[in-house]
């Protein structure tokens, strides 16, 4: 595991779903028995592309979600290592039985990709909204669920999953993010990343909210905050020594999430914490609510999933230590 | 081989699968009879004849697959492949025991010869398209089978992987539909109908459709599996017309999804399949 963080808040010019089409041409090149299925939409994270280059390799299920999972699990079963995607409220929701029996109950490692995930669906609205795929996926025994941060670590992570022989699902934001991290990063699926050190509290985030970590950060050390940031792309299976010794380390822990906090990254870590090392721990995350529409930033303000809310978050965590 | 003489061998081997079943399910002394019993005859046709498969080598890339997309006819399938020679038949006789390998519902981890687990009904039709996809891909010469039951077919999942199947041109694929005319709560008829006849949708889907008269008759199965081995371009639907719990004496009155006779009950039922057996290889 060695990755560069570049940290000035700038937005990658790529679109982030090529760092899964660019690690997916070269998988399937290399191995014909790497698969792409897609639920019409193709044209939305440019996987026509693989399609055109890779056709036996390659499949379009129409938007019939439910079966393409069943189809993912069934070419899996004849040796294929096989990705499947539609958007993620209907990668998780809408196929969640197929996933869960026709896959990894029957031991086929389907590997899953929901993207837009959470405030990312954006104009789509509240119908596409997933707040909760995380969860439904973290609920299957040895499923692998992963938000991750940019195109750098989809591409990496996308090799990393492929090889890993395991059930998974893993976010993915199609359009412009951040660029967190240089490409070539290497990270390691399990592993969550330390980016800053710090010695007051901990900050325990993922995909969107790594870049309002990161901000936060330096508006607490101007503040005389000195708070460690964790990228915990991986939700499960959690980093718990990373945990244990972070709250260790700093004595309180902010856990910022593109999610239902009542069932996610939080949930996750708050059960680490309170079998290991119990610290006063806030959590930013969407509080119980349904989506709705609009754009990204005003959705992040709206369900209070900015920086200004893990600066909050941070000080509450501190004063109650 | 005579026609006539390899119909007698399937014969007797579908009165075989139709004996170790109930004594399978009577094990334990309850489980789904009516379902594993009406489709005993079409599993004797492909194992006892048109499968190839290898007991020994359970996973055998080149085999032909079977999918009991009805999961709960299980215990005929673990009649069959114990038959078969895939584990010694008494094995499947601690049917939903404490850690068995042989559960309710058919399962590709536990059992020996099981190619894709099954039990949310409707799902081993889309993973059952998808191995056939994966086989037309490698360029094998093998099929694909897959039974679906007609109470099954209320499921939209079903019509979503008929659908992709038909796009694929999978015509290595037979999606056999037990259609028993019962489900849980009563006859298909009355609990949701299917319109014009699930045959008529398959058609409209794009597929082949066969309609099996007795598909308790295993020369008319045998048929319609060598009609679909001819068609090419699209997959074939074999509808065979079957009693739900054809056979056994307490289940084929009723036609009930699960049952729970007495001793008395399992002991009449086990003794008149054995004698039905006995009668066939008498033939």
């Amino acid at each position: 595991m060695s990755f560069t963080l570049i940290g000035k808040h700038e937005k990658d010019s790529r679109a982030n779903r090529d760092g899964y089409v660019t690690a997916m041409e070269e998988l399937m090149a290399a191995d014909p028995k790497v698969c792409h299925i897609d639920c019409d939409l193709y044209n939305c994270i440019n996987t026509a592309k693989l399609e055109k280059e890779f056709p036996k390799q390659t499949f379009n299920a129409g938007i019939a979600e439910a079966n393409a999972m069943g189809i993912a699990a069934g070419l899996t079963a004849t040796g294929r290592t096989v990705f499947m995607h539609s958007f993620g409220c209907f990668s998780s929701r809408r196929a969640f039985d197929q996933a869960f029996m026709s896959a990894a109950y029957a031991k086929l490692p389907v590997h899953v990709l929901g993207s837009d995930p959470g405030v990312c669906a954006a104009y789509n609205g509240g119908t596409h909204m997933p707040f909760e795929d995380c969860a439904l996926y973290m609920s299957i025994p040895d499923a692998v669920v992963i938000d991750p941060t940019d195109y750098a670590m989809i591409h990496c992570l996308t090799k990393k999953l492929a090889a890993s022989g395991k059930f998974s699902y893993m976010r993915m934001i199609r359009k412009g993010v951040v660029k967190v991290y240089e490409d070539g990063s290497d990270f390691e699926i399990g592993k969550g990343v330390t980016l800053k050190e710090g010695t007051d509290v901990t900050i325990i985030a993922s995909g969107i909210m790594v870049d309002e970590a990161l901000k936060a950060q330096e508006t607490l050390a101007a503040e005389g905050v000195s708070a460690k940031v964790i990228d915990m792309f991986t939700w499960k299976p959690i980093d718990e020594e990373l945990i244990v010794a972070s709250a260790k380390e700093t004595g309180a822990v902010v856990v910022a999430e593109n999610h239902q906090a009542n069932c996610g990254l939080g949930s996750a870590v708050a059960q680490v914490l309170a079998k290991n090392c119990p610290v006063p721990m806030e959590q930013v995350g969407v509080m119980n609510r349904f989506g709705q529409v609009g754009a990204q930033n005003f959705l992040q303000e709206e369900y209070n999933l900015t920086a200004a809310d893990i600066v909050a978050a941070a000080k509450k965590a501190v004063s109650r230590k | 081989m005579q026609k006539a003489e390899k119909m007698k061998e399937l014969r007797v081997f579908a009165q075989e699968i139709r004996v170790e079943a109930l004594k399978t399910i009577g094990s334990l002394g309850f489980g789904h009879v009516g379902g594993s019993m009406s489709v005993v005859e079409a599993l004797a046709v492909l194992y006892g004849d048109v499968m190839k498969v290898d007991p020994k080598n359970p996973r055998w890339e080149d085999r032909d697959w079977c999918v009991m997309s009805k999961g709960h006819a299980g215990p005929a399938m673990y009649a069959t492949l114990g038959l078969k020679g895939f584990y010694p038949i008494e094995n499947a006789y601690t049917l939903n025991q404490p850690h068995t390998n042989f559960p309710s519902h058919t399962d590709r981890t536990k059992t020996p010869g099981i190619d894709l687990t099954t039990g949310s009904l409707g799902q081993g039709m889309s993973t059952a398209v998808g191995a056939a996809l994966g086989n037309k891909v490698d360029g094998r010469d093998n099929h694909t089978f897959v039974f679906v039951g007609d109470g099954e077919c209320d499921e939209g999942q079903v019509w979503e992987a008929a659908q992709f199947a038909a796009h694929y041109k999978l015509d290595h694929l037979v999606c056999f539909v037990d259609s028993n005319k019962r489900q849980l709560d009563g006859a298909v008829d009355d609990i949701m109908s299917h319109g014009k006849g699930i045959g008529a949708k398959f058609d409209a889907f794009g597929w082949n459709v066969i309609d099996v008269a007795d598909g308790n008759d295993v020369e008319q199965v045998y048929d319609a599996v060598q009609a679909a081995y001819a068609t090419e371009g699209k997959p074939t639907c074999i509808v065979l017309n079957t009693v739900k719990g054809k056979g056994c004496t307490f289940a084929e009155p009723s036609g009930a999804h699960s049952s729970q006779p007495s001793k008395e009950q399992w002991d009449e039922a086990i003794k008149f399949a054995e004698e039905e057996l006995a009668k066939v290889k008498a033939q």
